[in-house]
């Protein structure tokens, strides 16, 4: 689907005529992400986010498929083969610094990404299910990542993967069978490694899937913008070929940029030296900590420390870990406020950018020691991100008072000229 | 209904977090490592930095000292005999100092096929100085001197940890004996306020300068000794770190044109429309 004014696919020379014919695949990336998507004239630099996070994981896909040629998953051996990439495979060293920092550049984007999302309402009626799929992009991210970081088989691979799989054995009765189950032993073994890169393969192809339909599920509404005001006309929009493409093109260059600083010259500088230590069941790290893009998650499974209305402080943390991601599939009918832009919603506006700083928090206390004062800061930062979802936004949208939105897209693009001013032309008006 | 449940659960949650946060915590007591641990020294090595390059006759002093001092119980087993040319070394050379290491690699008897060794050759790993993990734990005091192949990398610090754990042995401070009067130092182990728990099992490596005989002229004191192990041990750990930073200077001025036409792309797209 499309806007009626959107261009359409002609195609000219016959060989392109007989292949849109046969297989029309030239029409559905013009129609993707060509001339034949039109797209709000005025989205901002965040807008370059989703684009930003399709290349990061087309690198990670590229140079996981090239390191996986080189890698041994095998308990025994994997640590030396990694090691194996880095001195001795020609380029090896660009590959595995490639990917391992190309991860991080994946989180980056995807949150300003989730962000960008939440600021503008983008989750918001028509859009749900382009949110929905998105929550079920990052679920798969997360579970690729985890696994990603255990196939060094460092200290921290192994030690991570013994919390994380840990979580498991916290189920009420069926826990233990149910983390045995999942490991293939009692501990993380070679069973479990093997496990760990079959799906760690596998995933990458799963997201790449889902994308296909948040992109589907995008086009039948189209893009959201920076006042939430939906597109009126034809006035409203440009055609994301030439004009989104070479914004996100510049966008592509910056991002290439800051990849390129990290994995230079501070390749290791988010990673953590513990996993330049081979693998060790019998030697326990001084401070298990997962990578910094888990540490918000990290700390809220830490916050709970007492047994509450009959359930385990373990069983809380897990629990609220876990519904820290899943109330997101909430989030667009716990936030009804018809107004999507939070321009134009001062309380939420507020709440918005004090939740940022309370995830900045969370992320500081998942990295540090569990000793106090950051138990403490750790259990207002967790509780304030419960409330924030489940109880301020729903407040907000019921009582907020919100500002007069524009009446369209290209209104708001004139600033200041009288109302409906020149909704039309406005394209080369300068 | 949604917005209802959803307000019960997270009461739920928050009032778990508020409970716990209200929770009297046990008094925690300072422990010695909390108040006697240091950072590693700060030191200048040539590869600190975007700018960072190996000074190869550092290396080779490092691999001097490593050679002699540090190779007697520590092994080195992802670095070859071969490597060493990238520091430097000639291929005659390398081979002289693989046929010459004190430890053979293990082998075969090609006649009986019984357990033997043989001389190395460049193509070989550095052999390690003890059998196995229980071989090396005997030997030391039940301790474990660990591999030093990536040790740079795999500690908090790097080159500058390693260089601060050399220097930094000294005798236990009064103050800490008289608050932790328990903490004394056990016997085998050594204090050194740059290890985590503050008691290494290490023995300090370095003790007096002239230890080892340079042959570049440089004064082979304590210090200088440490820093070029130091460095020699970051070389062990990265040794495509001087690869890297000259990629990284091609790839980068690449993208910052790159960046910068596909930016004037952009504002010539986009100068006729208002946004």
């Amino acid at each position: 689907m499309s806007f009626p004014w959107a261009e359409n696919y002609a195609p000219k020379h016959p060989l392109m005529k007989w292949l849109d014919a046969k297989l029309p695949l030239p029409r559905l990336v013009y129609n993707a992400v060509g001339a034949g998507y039109p797209v709000p004239r005025n989205l901002n630099y965040f807008w370059n986010f989703g684009v930003l996070a399709g290349l990061a994981l087309t690198i990670q896909i590229v140079t996981g498929i090239i390191l996986a040629m080189h890698y041994a998953a095998n308990a025994d051996v994997a640590f030396n083969s990694v090691e194996g990439i880095m001195r001795d495979v020609n380029a090896g060293w660009l590959l595995r610094y490639m990917h391992m920092n190309g991860a991080s550049m994946f989180f980056i984007v995807v949150y300003i990404h989730i962000f960008r999302g939440l600021y503008y309402g983008s989750y918001k009626a028509p859009r749900e299910m382009v949110w929905l799929l998105g929550v079920v992009i990052f679920l798969l991210m997360m579970a690729t990542a985890f696994m990603g970081y255990v196939l060094p088989w460092g200290q921290m691979s192994f030690w991570g993967a013994q919390v994380i799989t840990g979580f498991f054995s916290a189920i009420p009765i069926v826990g233990d069978p149910i983390h045995t189950w999942l490991l293939g032993g009692f501990a993380p073994d070679n069973a479990a490694l093997n496990r760990f890169f079959s799906l760690h393969y596998l995933l990458p192809f799963v997201i790449a899937g889902v994308i296909v339909l948040h992109i589907w599920a995008l086009h039948i509404p189209g893009s959201n913008n920076p006042t939430g005001v939906e597109v009126k006309g034809p006035q409203d929009t440009v055609p994301f070929h030439p004009y989104y493409t070479a914004k996100d093109g510049m966008g592509v260059g910056v991002f290439l940029i800051v990849f390129a600083v990290l994995m230079f010259f501070y390749p290791n500088a988010l990673g953590h030296p513990d996993n330049y230590i081979p693998a060790n069941p019998l030697s326990t790290p001084a401070h298990i900590v997962p990578e910094w893009y888990f540490w918000p998650f990290y700390a809220i499974l830490r916050a709970f420390t007492v047994n509450w209305l009959w359930i385990p402080a373990k069983l809380w943390g897990v629990l609220a870990m876990f519904s820290s991601i899943l109330l997101l599939f909430f989030l667009p009918w716990l936030d009804n406020s018809p107004v999507r832009s939070a321009n134009y919603r001062p309380a939420m506006r507020i709440a918005f950018f004090v939740l940022v700083l309370d995830v900045l928090i969370l992320g500081w206390i998942g990295k540090s020691p569990a000793e106090e004062p950051y138990v403490r800061i750790g259990q207002i930062a967790a509780a304030y991100y419960f409330a924030h979802f489940l109880l301020i936004v729903p407040i907000i949208a019921a009582v907020e008072k919100t500002k007069p939105l524009p009446n369209s897209i290209s209104e708001s693009v004139l600033h200041g000229e009288a109302a409906e001013a020149a909704p039309i032309g406005v394209g080369t008006a300068h | 209904m949604l917005r209802f449940l959803a307000g019960l659960v997270g009461v739920g949650f928050v009032s778990a977090l508020l409970i716990a946060f209200v929770m009297p915590r046990e008094k925690v007591e300072k422990t010695a490592p909390a108040i006697y641990h240091l950072e590693p020294k700060e030191v200048k090595f040539s590869f600190d930095g975007p700018f960072g390059k190996y000074d190869n006759q550092q290396l080779q002093r490092g691999f001097q000292v490593y050679k002699e001092v540090c190779s007697a119980c520590h092994s080195m087993k992802l670095v070859a005999f071969r490597d060493l040319e990238e520091i430097g070394f000639t291929k005659p050379e390398v081979k002289a100092i693989a046929k010459q290491w004190a430890v053979e690699v293990p082998s075969i008897n090609p006649d009986t096929g019984e357990a033997a060794t043989r001389k190395a050759i460049p193509s070989d790993y550095f052999p390690s100085p003890y059998a196995n993990e229980v071989a090396a734990r005997a030997a030391n005091n039940n301790a474990l001197p660990p591999d030093m192949s990536d040790l740079a990398k795999a500690r908090e610090g790097g080159a500058h940890y390693i260089y601060s754990i050399v220097t930094g042995f000294q005798n236990q401070p009064a103050d800490l004996l008289k608050r932790f009067p328990d903490a004394k130092t056990p016997t085998g182990l050594h204090y050194n306020p740059y290890f985590a728990n503050l008691n290494i099992g290490m023995p300090p490596p370095l003790v007096a300068d002239g230890q080892v005989t340079y042959s570049d002229g440089t004064k082979p004191t304590v210090d200088q000794m440490a820093q070029d192990v130091s460095a020699f041990l970051m070389w062990a750990a990265e040794p495509k770190l001087e690869n890297r930073h000259r990629w990284g200077f091609v790839v980068i001025i690449y993208l910052l044109i790159a960046t910068g036409l596909a930016y004037g792309a952009y504002r010539n797209i986009w100068r006729d429309q208002k946004h």
